[in-house]
């Protein structure tokens, strides 16, 4: 009986850890930019591109900055919580436009609706670069003093808005 | 017929063969900032498909990445500064030799501690057989019985 106890044991150490590492998505990178100030740069609008904007415009607000493309399929998945949340006028979502032609981000708005305030047009996606995206849709959350705060990598679902996203808002906006 | 037209395809591939093999001549010096380029972004990994190398990946964000590279070797950036450009907006993550800090810790040193103790394990069950092996002595009884086995062997058929 002693005999097969120690190999039992190694057997569950080992089980409980092969179960958390197969629950962890491996596709969800820690980011460092988290609690650092957010990467400046300044790009033109989508819809006037004769305008620009620049993250420092937004200083002293909360907002969503919301990393989307027309190529990219999980964004239609996030697309209708945003517009939702857009409604709700909660916070304002900025959209960054990710190395798409213009022509078809227009269409794609027009389609299924534009819950942005305005968005950006990283064409050659180099602001994308220096926020560190990999992987579209991404979702930063930045705070009155410019800080990213949270970072949603894949899909907004309405659990991480409810549970993890709105509840830092409100904390940030107080 | 057939033996025509070969020697036909022979004859236009050997005129037209160079023509377009020319398409490709680098200079001098980016063959440098190429090899320089390709040795930085084998050292990272790529994020959108995680088991390639960055030098290896044929995703659009792997290509916007060596051509981030590559102009930063031209405007005269050093290696470690470009490792450290992507290590600010990646993590330590895309490193594929991660730098040793307390979060590496495990992770430099784990499989050496698994060898420890897969060491030590293996010197408890031999020191624990040996000390089995020595106690086993046999009874006056035992070692005549056992002689007259190997007797038996002896004169009986042999193995």
């Amino acid at each position: 009986m002693n005999k097969f106890l120690l190999p039992l044991g190694i057997f569950i150490v080992l089980v409980a850890f092969l179960a958390i590492g197969l629950n962890l998505n491996p596709r969800e990178v820690p980011s460092p930019l988290i609690g650092k100030p957010a990467p400046a740069f300044t790009l033109p609008q989508l819809h006037q591109p004769e305008a620009t904007f620049a993250p420092k415009d937004l200083q002293g607000r909360v907002w969503l900055l919301n990393v989307w493309a027309s190529w990219c399929v999980s964004c239609r998945q996030e697309h209708p919580i945003l517009v939702d949340l857009a409604k709700r006028n909660i916070v304002p979502i900025y959209g960054l436009n990710y190395k798409d032609p213009r022509e078809d981000a227009l269409r794609w708005l027009k389609q299924f609706g534009d819950p942005y305030v305005l968005s950006i047009a990283d064409v050659e996606g180099r602001v994308g670069i220096d926020y560190g995206v990999y992987g579209v849709p991404e979702t930063y959350v930045i705070d009155k003093a410019g800080v990213i705060r949270f970072k949603q990598i894949g899909p907004v679902t309405q659990d991480v808005l409810e549970k993890t996203i709105l509840p830092l808002i409100r904390e940030l906006q107080k | 017929m057939t033996a025509r037209l070969f020697l036909l395809f022979c004859l236009l591939s050997a005129v037209l063969g160079p023509l377009h093999a020319r398409e490709a001549a680098p200079n001098a010096e980016d063959v440098v900032v190429e090899k320089r380029m390709v040795a930085i972004s084998e050292e990272l990994r790529c994020l959108v498909c995680q088991n390639e190398s960055l030098a290896g990946s044929q995703a659009d964000l792997a290509k916007d990445l060596r051509r981030e590279i590559r102009e930063q070797i031209q405007s005269g950036r050093s290696d470690q500064e470009i490792l450290d450009f992507m290590v600010d907006r990646y993590g330590d993550f895309v490193r594929y030799r991660p730098p040793l800090k307390g979060a590496t810790l495990l992770l430099w040193f784990g499989p050496f501690l698994l060898l420890a103790a897969g060491l030590a394990g293996l010197l408890m069950f031999l020191r624990r057989r040996a000390r089995r092996v020595a106690e086993a002595t046999l009874s006056a009884e035992e070692q005549k019985k056992a002689e007259e086995l190997l007797k038996l062997g002896e004169g009986g058929n042999g193995p």
